[in-house]
């Protein structure tokens, strides 16, 4: 199981408190990971990326293993730690804000 | 006793105020959606409990919600607003060409007569549809594609489409306001449009009587004479009297011309709301003095209200979509302001009170008379 850290307005979107945890098939990537999440959570189609560029949200980033990963192509596998559970990934939005 | 339910749209979040015929005490709740900008929400006029919410941030983008209670609970629907086929370009404010993107809805209007078809006016400008209760969106095309499409330009607040009118005597016929547009009306569902600005002057494009390039901040009718329409430009109140096929400025002595919102009395179709602001680089009412203005003859005859507002020291500006009437008699009229209060009168204007006074910057007001 993948485990993911949402920031705290997509966790009241999906009325979910806490890690949300997916099972992803095939190669865990981003992309898949993504899928994973909106298929679970339809609600949270179009809050991280964009539903037709598949675009990530330019104000999100995606952190994990001290590392940002929110550059990296959607189908890169995400690191093994993330893969298996071992460490979350982080969604995370811009600190900026009023 | 009739009911009254106003929706409020703040930059963090949506709050419904409810109050008996009276008008007197009021029950608040919220914030919903907290932390959110509520641009709009709106209930259906044929099922008053059925509401419509938009959701929106720079983060997370665009939410729909909906309610099936009259705001006491809500769900997410449909978010994916989809340009028809390749949207191309408009203008920048810089004038060069700018691939068209979604941003938000600014408005949702339900549908007069089937509360699952809403339209939702959004940013960059076009006009969308759901007939399936907000689930799924489809784009009415003609309007952006119109031919003049390509040189629409943003005004300040982007290149959005804020105001929807749909006329309750012939159902065919929509009008819409698109800053820095202008007005827009079809006469076959939405398939095709055509600008309906003549008359309309603006001083800052290079040709002040065009047909395009008018930056319409709000239009309103009364729905017992929808032929009757009512505008408040960036500067000038207008009126048309044939549909928009022209329009007349009716600003009179109002104390500056500029402002946002306009609205029609509930039962006078000539008694017209505007506030007033004194100018586009300043958005505050003149003077420091909260004043809404009143005019019982449909234009160039203004009265100032002033009974209960703020008279000095005030600096907010209310903004478009901020003002709303109820249908109880006496007519109640409602605004909201970037301070946060949301004023309210239950004798049509004459005398005012807060319903609340420390609410985010309010965006919307919508009033609903229920049973």
């Amino acid at each position: 199981m993948i485990r993911v850290i949402l920031p705290a307005h997509l966790r009241t979107l999906a009325q979910i408190s806490g890690e949300v945890t997916l099972e992803v098939h095939g190669r865990a990537t981003q992309r898949a990971l993504l899928d994973a999440l909106e298929a679970t959570y339809p609600m949270l189609r179009g809050t991280i990326r964009d539903q037709v560029t598949q675009d990530r949200r330019p104000f999100l980033r995606f952190f994990a293993c001290q590392q940002d990963l929110s550059h990296e192509p959607p189908d890169t596998p995400l690191p093994k730690a993330v893969a298996t559970g071992a460490e979350p990934l982080v969604v995370l939005g811009a600190l900026a804000g009023g | 006793m009739s009911r009254v339910r106003v929706l409020v749209g703040t930059r963090k979040g949506a709050f419904v105020l409810s109050s008996d015929g009276k008008r007197e005490r009021w029950d608040v709740s919220g914030p919903h959606f907290a932390g959110w900008e509520i641009y709009h929400l709106k209930g259906s006029p044929v099922d008053p409990d059925r509401l419509y919410a938009s959701q929106s941030n720079s983060w997370f983008g665009q939410v729909v919600q909906r309610s099936n209670d009259g705001g006491r609970s809500w769900e997410p629907a449909g978010n994916q607003f989809v340009y028809d086929g390749v949207p191309g370009t408009h203008q920048w404010y810089d004038g060069t060409p700018h691939p068209w993107e979604f941003a938000r809805a600014w408005h949702l209007e339900p549908s007069l007569t089937d509360p699952d078809t809403v339209y939702a006016g959004v940013e960059d400008a076009a006009l969308f549809r759901s007939t399936d209760g907000a689930q799924t969106w489809q784009e009415l095309s003609g309007l952006r594609q119109h031919s003049s499409g390509s040189s629409w330009a943003p005004g300040a607040g982007g290149l959005c489409l804020h105001s929807i009118l749909l006329d309750p005597s012939r159902p065919a016929r929509i009008y819409v306001a698109i800053s820095a547009a202008g007005a827009f009306r079809s006469d076959d569902d939405g398939e095709t449009w055509r600008p309906i600005n003549r008359g309309l002057r603006s001083e800052h494009i290079p040709d002040p009587d065009a047909e395009i390039g008018h930056c319409v901040h709000h239009i309103a009718m009364h729905p017992a004479r929808p032929e009757v329409l009512f505008m408040q430009k960036h500067w000038d109140v207008m009126r048309s009297d044939d549909g928009g096929e022209s329009w007349q400025e009716v600003s009179g002595n109002l104390p500056t011309d500029f402002g946002f919102p306009i609205d029609v009395h509930a039962h006078e179709p000539n008694t017209i709301y505007v506030v007033p602001i004194k100018s586009d680089s300043e958005h505050f009412p003149p003077d420091g003095k909260l004043r809404v203005y009143r005019s019982r003859t449909g234009g160039n005859e203004w009265e100032p209200l002033t009974k209960g507002l703020p008279q000095r020291d005030c600096y907010v500006n209310v903004l478009r979509d901020a003002m709303a009437v109820d249908s109880l008699e006496p007519c109640g009229v409602y605004f909201g302001t970037s301070g946060g209060q949301v004023y309210a009168s239950s004798d049509s204007g004459d005398r005012w009170a807060p319903i609340v006074r420390d609410l985010p910057a309010v965006v919307s007001v919508e009033a609903q008379t229920l049973p």
